[in-house]
């Protein structure tokens, strides 16, 4: 007990996303999605994408939020923000915290379109991308975030393309801060988004936020998961101001991919009788290249 | 005072004495102009409004969305493929009962491209949810921009304004641009019913189950059909006001005494009026019923309208293919059931992607129904670009 009150040190817990809701045991983005709220506070206003989030958290007459919450479709967060943006500043209201929420596939593949505007006119939106890297409410299909060798119910023997890198597709747009995050580290978390949401303009945050069901992991592993993701240099966790790279979180221990990969369903066709297939030592590759290339 | 105008730049200015807060632009011909004159007044600080100039016309509905969730009065206007890639939105802003109020300069569907006007684009979202009225000319278009304000924030359903792409768009005619105090003086400011705001939290658009899904689609239908009285009660304020008549539901020339009566909406019915004017001096009796407001439909009107009639034919620009008419359907639907043996209902389609519709065409057509009905016809066509191997 008091190691668990440790590290909830410094750690909103205000409930405005209020437990209840309906989602997975060990859902990743449900934890990330209070401790988002959370930290943002009352003064909010939540544009939430179709998707997972959405439906396990807005269904009538029950929603999960005690912020304003609107939603319309899968691909529009980033416009829908946009208009609540432009609505605030023509009735000069305000200041409030517009947060626009999407999974991987309405961030980075339907609703590409859509932030990539937000961001290039400049409204003072924090996007936040909670990545579980396939279309999971629908089953568990392939975005443009499944990584290297996933399984997913449309990738059935494993995806042969590299994860798209939304973070630095979001820094080019040139706007003014960038940030990665995993749920295993709450703190870490909600400084990212107390900070982003103190500057001025289009702001992006992508979260790891692990499904259970989708990637094949018991419930209980979610947070560990993430630390795995993190220690092997498969999820690099950065921060990008002004278009500089910067606090990148340095691995204390690096840790082969093969124990990231092992608890999860998803990659069990990769290992064959436990020895590990080509594609682990792909995957490798592609940690290694994370690890040079942001020094983790 | 009457000014020698631009049909877009007429609509345009009259949008800036509503006072939109947000206005979303994307270009797309025929609209584009209208959202370049507001630009311009937006420019030169005659409008005090957040103007977003975004990637789509997907963009440009969502934007108009939000901001109308976040209580601001929102406008938006678009043609064609941008009004079909608008259409996921358009249904979500109906079904969210948002109150915009948005131009649709009506233009022909893709493929094959064509810039030019029919009215298939708001056709295709007929079933969306959204109050659609047409208009005859550049009078009546910005006339029934200030109403649609009205009528959509008593409402709170949104309200499409159509009017013929290039025809009226692109047509310099003198145009009554009513004075900003007038405007002021007619619509209230915008007092929003549900918003998004953190004083008062609360979910706009909330999934719906099957336990509730039902009910909201019976509310919004009879929203519409309620809409009937509010459209109506704005046209008559607006006469009161600007001593002119605009809008309504419906619209009648020298029907009373007709024979045959043509049925139809936009601008094509400035045609059929001197076609009229033209028989009558050659000892015909024809009549025209003009449609004002698409959706809702004003069935009982046209019912009453036209229920000594017998000879009625309808004339549009648009076409269900593989079924015929869309307006004919509406037209003949008005009709009890008992009453419709002896009525005949002629439908033909004309005009499309642009193809002129002459005043020789629509004599053309009057003569044939005065001898016998006609199912389904498409006017004008050009027999020699047409081979049978290609049907």
């Amino acid at each position: 007990m008091r190691e668990q009150s440790k590290y909830l040190e410094g750690v909103d817990k205000k409930d405005l996303f209020a437990s209840g809701h309906r989602a997975c045991g060990g859902c990743g983005q449900a934890l990330a999605a209070r401790l988002v709220a959370d930290a943002a506070g009352e003064n909010t206003i939540a544009c939430v994408a179709t998707g997972c989030l959405e439906v396990f958290s807005g269904p009538y007459p029950d929603p999960s939020w005690r912020i304003p919450f609107l939603h319309s479709l899968f691909e529009n967060a980033s416009a829908v923000a946009s208009g609540v943006d432009a609505a605030y500043k023509a009735l000069k209201k305000g200041p409030v915290n517009i947060i626009a929420h999407g999974g991987d596939g309405s961030t980075a593949d339907i609703g590409f379109q859509s932030i990539s505007g937000m961001f290039e006119r400049g409204h003072n939106v924090l996007y936040v991308c909670y990545d579980n890297e396939a279309y999971m409410n629908t089953g568990v299909q392939r975005s443009s975030f499944t990584p290297y060798g996933a399984r997913t119910s449309t990738t059935p023997t494993g995806n042969t393309t590299r994860k798209k890198n939304m973070p630095m597709l979001a820094a080019d747009h040139g706007i003014p801060y960038v940030a990665t995050a995993t749920v295993d580290d709450f703190r870490d978390l909600q400084l990212k988004i107390r900070k982003a949401l103190t500057i001025e303009g289009p702001k992006y945050i992508h979260i790891l936020a692990p499904c259970p069901l989708g990637w094949g992991h018991h419930g209980e592993l979610t947070v560990e998961i993430c630390r795995l993701a993190k220690d092997t240099g498969l999820f690099p966790v950065y921060e990008i101001i002004d278009g500089k790279v910067t606090n990148v979180r340095k691995i204390p221990v690096k840790v082969p991919v093969e124990e990231y990969l092992k608890p999860q369903g998803r990659f069990k066709h990769l290992f064959k009788k436990g020895v590990p297939t080509k594609e682990v030592d792909v995957i490798q590759e592609i940690a290694n290249q994370n690890i040079e290339r942001f020094n983790l | 005072m009457l000014k020698q105008i631009e049909g877009s730049h007429a609509v345009a200015h009259v949008v800036a004495q509503c006072r939109p807060n947000v206005i979303s632009a994307y270009p797309i011909t025929p609209q584009t102009h209208i959202v370049e004159e507001l630009a311009e007044i937006v420019g030169a600080g005659q409008l005090d409004a957040e103007f977003v100039n975004v990637e789509s016309e997907f963009s440009a509905a969502s934007v108009v969305l939000g901001a109308s969730a976040a209580g601001a009065r929102a406008y938006t206007a678009t043609s064609s493929q941008g009004l079909l890639l608008m259409s996921e939105v358009i249904y979500c802003i109906a079904g969210m009962r948002l109150p915009i109020v948005m131009t649709c300069a009506n233009r022909a569907i893709s493929a094959p491209l064509s810039i030019w006007n029919d009215q298939q684009d708001s056709m295709a979202v007929r079933d969306a949810g959204w109050i659609q009225l047409h208009a005859e000319d550049n009078q009546e278009a910005s006339d029934l921009h200030v109403q649609a304000f009205k009528i959509a924030e008593r409402t709170f359903l949104p309200v499409m304004v159509c009017m013929d792409g290039f025809i009226l768009t692109h047509a310099f005619e003198p145009v009554d641009i009513p004075e900003q105090k007038e405007v002021d003086d007619f619509l209230p400011t915008f007092k929003p019913r549900h918003i998004v705001d953190p004083r008062w939290p609360r979910g706009i658009g909330l999934f719906a189950d099957p336990r509730f899904y039902m009910e909201t689609r019976y509310i919004l239908h009879r929203a519409l059909e309620k809409s009937e009285e509010t459209i109506k009660e704005v046209s008559s304020e607006f006469a009161k006001t600007f001593g002119r008549e605009s809008g309504g539901f419906i619209k009648a020339y020298k029907l009373e005494e007709a024979d045959v009566v043509v049925i139809s909406m936009g601008s094509v019915v400035g045609t059929i009026k001197e076609l009229i004017d033209q028989l009558e001096e050659e000892g015909k009796k024809v009549g025209l019923l003009q449609i004002c407001s698409y959706r809702p439909f004003p069935r009982h009107e046209v019912y009453r309208a036209l229920k000594d009639k017998m000879n009625i034919v309808v004339l549009e620009k648009c076409i269900s293919l593989g079924r015929g008419g869309i307006l004919a359907s509406d037209v003949r639907w008005s009709f009890p059931r008992a009453e419709k043996k002896d009525r005949d209902i002629s439908s033909f389609v004309a005009g499309l992607g642009g193809r002129n519709i002459s005043i020789d065409d629509l004599r053309y057509m009057v003569e044939k129904v005065e001898k016998e009905p006609v199912e389904f016809e498409f006017l004008g066509l050009k027999e020699e670009l047409i081979a049978e191997k290609d049907m």
